[in-house]
């Protein structure tokens, strides 16, 4: 299929940006969107331009590192997908397909369609972990006893990739589904529970901190999510808080 | 507590308990405005009960007027953070492939609301708190003494089509506004999955049945007169 791409250039994070057409021929149903990325760059070398900086990594959908704001929704238009396991028979022969970074005062453009999402990476520093002695006498983890359903649940938030589609397709930005799942994955179990309240109360202010939005429960970020992470982890994670802060 | 309502989520539980307080409010407006449609003494009586009873006028009533505002100026405050936050937009959009338009447009229907609320108290609450609180005649009688006021003073203000046609747009943005907020109220309070779903099918008949009763009351009354 042949198709004509607009896609947003953006020299570094000084520079402002735009949109650039580029026309890609001879492109297979069966390719990966970032195959036809590496069409498009393959092409862009030859010609002796500059290719398009993209961020990807495993290209197999579990390790949340591309990204992309493709025809306006995070990730394209398939669904419980990442951008490197959206294939190319999504489009037609002839189809404009417009390609952005995804937009966020904390996700700032570095090149391209690269954005930071080291914003992630502080919510996580700021109580996304449970304190463990791993010096050799680590208890079994299989000892204690935990509901299939509280186990089920905590693995379903667990899922969250912080690929950071949530923020990309929320319209107020926010972050709330990425810190939800990651508070849930913890407080469902009970080694998560022993830090809860300073982790909700310390994530909550680090995202708070980094820029992001107020959630407004539109639930966009539900059916972007890649992994299906569900609104619950949200109200889940309010909850949390409200506990945390009755706790002092 | 302080540092938890000024947080994103205690915000947010802020702006669902006005809500919550708000809708109840609407409901109990809805019971006793329906009376007038079935029995002008009743809907005299209730709404003299309602004007005079010093828990509702004392208590319940700077509540409701705190609960107004906060819902208002708090909706505003979090709409421009929240466009803040995405400082360079998106050239292309699709909103519509992954969310409601009346989520996306809360602060729209928002803005219809207040604006029939400006008028709404143009209508009734402000010559209600001239009456009684200036003019400091409690007593919710008609000038020649025959009788109490309030279902004259009601369908006095719908024998103009065109307030009738500002209310009945008012009540369809208060609608979508509440096809949205009413489920959002209870996701914000933290409540979990299972009961929301039940609490969603409740909502879209409270979002739809509240504002058609008010619009056929209006609808009643301008054809009645």
């Amino acid at each position: 299929m042949n198709l004509t791409l607009k896609i947003w250039r953006q020299k570094d994070s000084k520079t402002k940006g735009q949109m650039v057409d580029y026309k890609v021929t001879d492109i297979s149903e069966h390719m990966s969107f970032l195959e036809m990325m590496d069409v498009l760059n393959e092409q862009l070398i030859n010609a002796g331009e500059e290719p398009v900086a993209f961020d990807h990594d495993c290209r197999e959908g579990i390790c949340g590192m591309c990204s992309m704001y493709i025809n306006g929704e995070a990730h394209g238009p398939d669904r419980g997908v990442t951008t490197c396991q959206l294939h190319m028979r999504m489009f037609k022969d002839g189809d404009t397909i417009t390609i952005e970074p995804f937009r966020a005062k904390a996700f700032p453009v570095i090149k391209d369609l690269v954005v930071d999402r080291s914003s992630f990476d502080r919510i996580q520093h700021a109580g996304g972990y449970i304190s463990v002695n791993t010096s050799g006498n680590t208890q079994d983890a299989n000892a204690i006893p935990i509901s299939k359903h509280a186990a089920d649940e905590a693995m379903d938030a667990a899922t969250c990739i912080g690929c950071g589609a949530c923020v990309a397709t929320c319209k107020n930005s926010s972050a709330m589904l990425f810190v939800g799942a990651k508070v849930s994955q913890y407080a469902l179990l009970p080694q998560g529970q022993v830090e809860a309240t300073d982790r909700v109360k310390n994530m909550v202010a680090q995202m708070d901190l980094e820029g992001f939005g107020n959630c407004s429960n539109t639930g966009a970020c539900e059916i972007e999510c890649p992994k299906g992470i569900s609104l619950e982890n949200i109200a889940r994670m309010n909850r949390e808080l409200l506990k945390a802060t009755f706790k002092g | 507590m302080s540092r938890f309502f000024t947080s994103s989520i205690g915000r947010k539980y802020a702006m669902a308990l006005s809500a919550l307080f708000l809708m109840f409010f609407l409901l109990q407006h809805f019971a006793i405005n329906i009376l007038s449609v079935f029995s002008p003494n009743a809907f005299n009586e209730a709404s003299h009960f309602m004007g005079t009873f010093w828990a509702v006028q004392y208590l319940l009533q700077p509540v409701l007027l705190f609960g107004v505002i906060y819902h208002f100026v708090m909706g505003f405050i979090l709409e421009i953070k929240n466009r803040n936050a995405r400082v360079v937009k998106y050239a292309k959009n699709n909103g519509a492939a992954n969310s409601s338009w009346m989520s996306r447009n809360m602060i729209f229907s928002g803005l219809a609301i207040l604006a029939f609320l400006v008028l709404h108290f143009i209508d009734f609450w402000i010559p209600e708190i001239n009456t009684k609180y200036i003019q400091g005649d409690m007593s919710g009688l008609l000038a020649d003494g025959e009788g109490y006021r309030y279902y004259e003073e009601l369908t006095h203000k719908f024998v103009n089509p065109l307030r009738v046609g500002a209310y009945i747009v008012a009540f369809v943005f208060l609608s979508l506004h509440l096809m949205h907020g009413f489920s959002s109220a209870f996701q914000s309070s933290g409540v979990s999955s299972m009961r929301k779903e039940k609490l969603q099918k409740f909502g879209k008949a409270y979002a739809i049945i509240i504002p058609l009763g008010f619009i056929l009351i209006a609808l009643f009354h301008h054809f009645n007169h």
